[in-house]
């Protein structure tokens, strides 16, 4: 009976015109134009430098700056005031002063001044900018200290250089690839099942259905299993885009990523199900997965970090199972872990799996 | 009589509206039994009870000799269904809709085969094997719809407006596969607007506002109205209908 629902599915698949161009349009655009889009890294940082020193120091520093990715050097002003003008025609996000003395007193004294002076407007920027920019400071303050290893220099500025693990080059691509994935398969596989359950309703034939003695569980599962091929289809294309747009492979194993997305694809499925069961119309169906979904990408780790969310937001993401997913393809990906890691995981997927399914196969009525 | 369907008092609240008020019949084996009344009459409510899509909420029902409260899914098995809305896979192919639900029936794969040829020929559509069904006119697709309900040969067969929007030279052929059915001792339970057609019932019940008011063979029920015709029978009951048609 099973066989002949799951036969039945992938011919309405097949000759449905849209499905199988979703299956490939869907990941190349999320991978091509959503990690550029969804970049917080912010390049082209304007920088204004009053060099009140004029010394072969505070010329190195500017160079440095100037040479750094980050950062493009607009204005060499002679003084603040000027160079304060310059922020405020938007043409500098930061100011770079270097005292007067910059050089000499490094030399004799082993300390020095620099100002940074940020835009405020635009704080994300603004905060970004002056980070960048002290650590820049610092790369030179050390590098003075390695050629002057003897004198008075050695003991030179701060030492508080951050390290990226696990990303060392801090790139932001490598850190929403493959959170992006879980994205993916939310909306493919919590809409597809949806719109199939409601348009059965809507065009009749599930009451065509419900008249026979399918059992609710197999009818549930005949629409669970082809969600199931596609979503793992539709992942082993992304996958594999990411591989080769992006030279980005997993560190960890592939299997493991495979596993959990086995489960993952059951949570959303089972709730797209659970929606179309309660849904008459397409429009109603639709409203609710889009609640559900704005919420669960929300609340999910995936733009914004859980740990800096306040308690009650942090306690409503233990109950979402995108969080869960997301967590576990950063993981695999950069720190390369293996399930006996991610055992927290599993066991919340897991628990999600059960109780939605039984959700959706108590809310399927056969009858009225 | 051996009855396949038997009911008495069965009544469809919803809300404060009746839907199905406190109707008793039966009807015997092989027998061809049109259920008459105008829209909203509560035709599709009292057959949705029967099929067991709808709980009942009160009196008795046995179907196929299961209750229609407790054994919803054994009345299943042995029925078929055609709902007013045609309702078969629009984006399936003829054959693929009667393998689809010869397969949910249980019906053994090598039987389903050879019983899809038979039936195509039969329906004069052998040619359509492969056509995708919402290519079909609707006579065709009637006609088939019917053929997929009794694919798995069931006690009773319920028809809910099976010929509507259909010409009369189609609704004929329909009627003759009806007759076609009755004979291998297939129960036929249908509801109709055509008049003409419940001519062709063994017997006829006629529902005005959610009761049976009246119940017998089309000659009987002449006699009993003193009319030529069911069509005559038919307006002297429904013009004491209270509720609109929908």
């Amino acid at each position: 009976m099973l066989k002949v629902l799951i036969q039945k599915e992938f011919k309405q698949i097949g000759r449905n015109s849209f499905i199988p161009k979703i299956l490939f349009v869907m990941p190349l655009m999320v991978i091509l134009v959503f990690p550029w889009a969804a970049n917080q890294e912010i390049t082209n940082i304007q920088v204004a430098i009053v060099d009140n020193d004029h010394s072969g120091f505070s010329r190195r520093l500017t160079d440095k700056i100037a040479a750094s990715d980050y950062f493009r050097l607009s204005a060499i002003s002679e003084n603040h005031e000027v160079a304060l003008s310059t922020m405020e025609d938007d043409n500098a996000d930061v100011i770079l002063e270097i005292e007067r003395d910059f050089e000499k007193r490094l030399m004799t004294e082993g300390v020095a001044n620099v100002m940074i002076s940020v835009n405020g407007v635009n704080i994300i920027k603004g905060g970004l900018a002056s980070n960048y920019m002290s650590s820049i400071v610092r790369e030179f303050a050390t590098e003075l200290r390695e050629e002057n290893a003897t004198s008075a220099i050695a003991d030179v500025g701060l030492n508080l250089l951050p390290v990226a693990r696990f990303n060392p080059f801090g790139d932001y691509k490598v850190f929403m690839i493959p959170a992006l994935l879980v994205m993916l398969l939310t909306i493919i596989c919590g809409f597809l099942p949806t719109i199939n359950i409601v348009s059965e309703k809507e065009i009749g034939t599930i009451e065509q259905i419900n008249v026979t003695p399918v059992k609710k569980s197999i009818f549930i599962l005949s629409k669970l299993i082809p969600n199931w091929i596609l979503g793992l289809l539709i992942m082993s294309v992304y996958l594999s885009l990411a591989a080769l747009v992006y030279g980005l492979t997993p560190a960890g194993s592939l299997l493991t990523i495979y596993l959990f997305a086995v489960i993952y694809i059951l949570v959303v499925s089972g709730l797209g199900l659970m929606i179309s069961n309660y849904s008459s119309t397409m429009q109603q169906a639709m409203f609710t997965m889009f609640f559900f979904m704005i919420i669960m990408i929300m609340l999910s780790g995936l733009f914004t970090p859980i740990a800096s969310m306040p308690r009650w937001a942090q306690t409503l993401t233990m109950f979402n199972p995108l969080r869960y997913f997301i967590e576990v393809m950063r993981m695999v990906y950069l720190k390369g872990s293996g399930v006996e890691s991610l055992y927290k995981q599993m066991l919340a997927l897991l628990t999600f799996v059960v109780v939605i399914n039984f959700g959706a196969i108590r809310s399927y009525k056969k009858s009225g | 009589m051996d009855y396949v369907i038997e009911t008495k008092d069965l009544t469809k609240r919803f809300g404060n509206f009746t839907a199905v008020d406190n109707i008793s019949f039966a009807v015997g084996r092989g027998e061809i039994f049109g259920f008459l009344g105008a829209n909203g009459a509560g035709k599709t409510t009292a057959m949705r009870m029967l099929c067991g899509l709808s709980r009942p909420t009160s009196g008795q029902g046995f179907v196929a000799g299961y209750d229609i409260f407790r054994q919803q899914e054994k009345i299943k098995r042995n029925i078929g269904y055609m709902s007013q809305k045609f309702s078969l896979y629009e984006d399936l192919q003829v054959w693929e809709n009667m393998r689809l639900f010869g397969g949910i029936y249980g019906v053994k794969d090598s039987v389903i085969f050879s019983k899809i040829d038979e039936t195509l020929e039969k329906l004069g559509l052998s040619s359509e094997r492969n056509t995708l069904v919402k290519a079909l006119p609707l006579g065709w697709k009637q006609k088939l719809a019917f053929s997929v309900a009794i694919f798995h040969e069931p006690q009773i067969v319920f028809l809910d407006e099976p010929t509507g929007g259909v010409d009369p030279v189609t609704r004929r052929q329909f009627w003759e596969l009806i007759y076609e059915a009755a004979s291998r001792g297939i129960t036929i339970f249908v509801t109709t607007h055509y008049m003409d057609e419940a001519e062709y019932c063994h017997r006829v019940s006629i529902m005005v506002d959610g009761r049976i008011e009246a119940l017998d063979t089309p000659h009987n029920l002449r006699q009993q109205f003193q009319a030529t015709t069911m069509d005559e029978v038919f307006h002297r009951l429904a013009r004491k209908a209270q509720r609109q048609g929908e």
